[in-house]
């Protein structure tokens, strides 16, 4: 939360979000405490792997959460107005208009029935007063915009007629086409070929340049993080365990979770130019992430730490400011 | 270990010549064949004893075809696959036992490669079984063995497959390889569908397996980053051919063919400082259906000329053991 302009209001808000799943023995938590504040013209990446809640978060912003989970408590803010306080008729007005989301997979979040102009068009007039033949010029912009090649031609087309890259284009010009302030994409890069995905990283930032969109990503991938976050969050098992610059999150990671992950990656750009050797050991976190409905007492990670201590394991450590701008929930460090 | 090293005068474990797999689209009433998908076209590639062989490129390129037509898993359309001591396999109508012993395969989804049905045990036992290998009691005690030896609990052999993650079920999916004791193990994108803290602790599983019982892999990947880790040398597909091949070390530090660069190029960084100012532009990408003339490469290669859009380059052998198939380079 350093550089950015602590006056402008933030196009996004959530303080101390909880949400839960409804499961067969009670309900058990799956975002804990969220605490999230997006600025206009800023990225912020949620990492973690599955089941630590980052797309549980992005559902509950959209509060597209399914049927067996719901908000527990908390507040998100969208412009400074109360996002969960809303009747459901202003909620769908809202949605697609001023937040809208990317998701990971298009070929089953486009519409397979109608063409991609139609869906553009269609999600132009719920939202603004224009014609039909306005609206589909709108989407053929839109396409435009997302640098579609040949978009009057594509705009007719079906989804299944468009290979992924492009769908994925279609997908981010359907999300744009009201102009929304804030874009939540959930892993919009995961299901790509790495060259595809190279584009649409590109795309997205670009976009973000000119529009000023505040954006939320969620992702697995720590090199789509380096490539495009401005602030980054680190979750696991449901729970925020280091938040800071992603310069900082490089540079400096404290969380043990963190370094380890970090460790875990084999990455290309480090054999450049290096020396050849036989494969050296990565650095794995031993055993696997906790169940939710069966958190440990103290720390999540505490049981795969290797630094754990005895009070790692019976209290939780609280997400707080180790350094300026740097946030983490770990009983070490405390005194940095 | 790499081809540098130690040139070797016996013939390798396994060689590949000129592999062909062809799948016919058929289409109308009659189900006439109107074309044909030339999924793996060509390919030639060998791999030593105790070494790993990358094979990488993006989907449809056809590198999981090629591990499938060396398991004889798929009919192949031409070519050669000789084991040493073993005959050639790609004209025979069955692949016979001897030779599927010596091969095995690793898959990447471990919820759909093992049967919900089955114990650890008898999915672990099956090959035994297949192979009439040892007494009951010796196949018992194997499991027992293959399971602590790829890092799961014995005692857990009663159990089905949805009582593991992830990590864990890949891990019966490498002791049922390993049942055999195959001297080759093609791995299928074995990490790709695993997080990326259980993915760091099987790539090491593999690793050591590689050194305690000498393996070779054929190691297919889209993952640049996992395929130079774990790799000896690289093979890089495009569209049903090798377009490059060398040692690690060549490939990703001096990649000569355009298509490897821009693989190189497309891969995040991993770096906040070196960010890439990567093109929003798309371009045109064929599929194996509608393979461009010539270089395959040539709608998407910035160094494309003439001759590129009218003849087929063929792999040539440049410095270090470094070959590449590109008129330009």
């Amino acid at each position: 939360m350093q550089n950015v302009e602590q006056n402008v209001q933030p196009a996004l808000a959530v303080s101390d979000l909880n949400v839960e799943i409804l499961g067969e023995n009670g309900a058990f938590p799956v975002v804990s405490d969220m605490n999230l504040l997006v600025r206009p013209g800023e990225t912020v990446c949620i990492v973690g792997e599955s089941g630590c809640g980052k797309s549980m978060t992005a559902l509950s912003l959209l509060r597209l959460l399914p049927d067996s989970a719901r908000v527990a408590s908390g507040s998100i803010r969208i412009q400074g107005e109360d996002f969960l306080a809303m009747g459901q008729r202003q909620v769908e007005d809202l949605r697609g208009d001023k937040i809208a989301m990317i998701f990971q997979e298009p070929l089953t979040a486009l519409n397979p029935v109608l063409t991609i102009g139609e869906q553009i068009a269609e999600s132009v007039r719920q939202h603004r007063r224009l014609g039909r033949r306005e609206a589909f010029a709108r989407a053929v912009r839109c396409l435009e915009l997302v640098q579609m090649p040949d978009p009057e031609r594509r705009a007719r087309q079906y989804p299944h007629e468009l290979s992924g890259g492009m769908r994925q284009r279609a997908m981010i010009a359907l999300a744009l086409a009201c102009e929304p302030k804030i874009i939540i994409a959930d892993e919009p890069t995961t299901a790509l070929d790495v060259t595809v995905q190279a584009q649409i990283l590109g795309l997205i930032s670009d976009l973000q340049k000119r529009l000023g969109t505040a954006q939320i990503l969620i992702t697995h991938d720590l090199g789509v993080v380096a490539e495009i976050a401005d602030r980054v969050i680190v979750m696991y098992a449901g729970r925020r365990v280091e938040e800071c610059s992603v310069y900082e999150l490089f540079d400096n990671p404290l969380h043990p979770y963190t370094i380890g992950l970090m460790g875990a990656v084999p990455h290309a750009a480090s054999l450049r130019g290096e020396a050849e050797a036989a494969p050296e050991r990565l650095t794995d976190i031993p055993g696997t992430v906790p169940p939710l409905w069966d958190l440990p007492k103290g720390c999540a990670f505490a049981p795969r730490c290797p630094g754990a201590s005895a009070r790692c394991l019976t209290e939780r450590p609280p997400f707080i400011e180790k350094t300026p701008g740097h946030f983490a929930a770990c009983w070490e460090h405390d005194n940095v | 270990m790499s081809d540098i090293a130690a040139p070797n005068t016996a013939s390798p474990l396994l060689s590949v010549e000129n592999l062909k797999v062809h799948f016919a689209i058929r289409s109308g009433v009659f189900q006439r064949q109107v074309g044909e998908v030339k999924a793996v076209d060509g390919v030639s590639f060998s791999i030593d004893a105790g070494e790993t062989l990358g094979l990488v490129g993006e989907s449809g390129c056809g590198k999981s075809t090629t591990g499938l037509a060396l398991m004889g898993l798929v009919k192949t359309t031409g070519g050669r696959i000789g084991m040493r001591g073993s005959e050639d396999v790609t004209q025979m109508r069955s692949v016979p036992r001897s030779y599927r012993r010596r091969m095995q395969i690793i898959f990447q989804d471990p919820f759909s490669s093992l049967n919900p049905r089955q114990k650890v045990r008898d999915i672990i036992r099956a090959p035994l079984d297949i192979h009439g290998l040892g007494t009951a009691a010796e196949r018992r005690a194997e499991v027992a063995k293959l399971m602590s030896l790829v890092g799961l609990r014995p005692d857990q052999a009663d159990n089905f497959p949805h009582q593991f993650s992830g990590g864990q079920r890949q891990r019966i999916g490498i002791a049922r390889a390993l049942a055999l004791k195959p001297d080759i193990i093609v791995c299928d994108e074995p990490v790709s569908a695993l997080d990326v803290s259980v993915q760091a602790q099987i790539l090491n599983l593999l690793a050591d397996l590689q050194k305690q019982l000498g393996l070779s892999y054929l190691f297919i990947s889209h993952d640049l980053g996992v395929v130079e880790h774990v790799s000896h040398r690289v093979a890089v597909m495009y569209l049903g051919k090798i377009v490059e091949t060398g040692s690690k070390k060549a490939i990703f530090s001096k990649p000569l063919h355009p298509y490897s660069e821009l693989l190189l190029h497309s891969a995040p960084a991993h770096d906040p400082r070196k960010r890439h100012s990567f093109s929003a532009v798309s371009d045109d990408i064929p599929s194996a259906t509608r393979k461009p003339s010539g270089c395959a490469f040539h709608t998407r290669c910035p160094l494309a000329t003439d001759i590129c859009r009218q003849i087929e380059p063929v792999l040539e052998q440049k410095a270090d053991g470094q070959s590449v198939a590109c008129h330009n380079r």
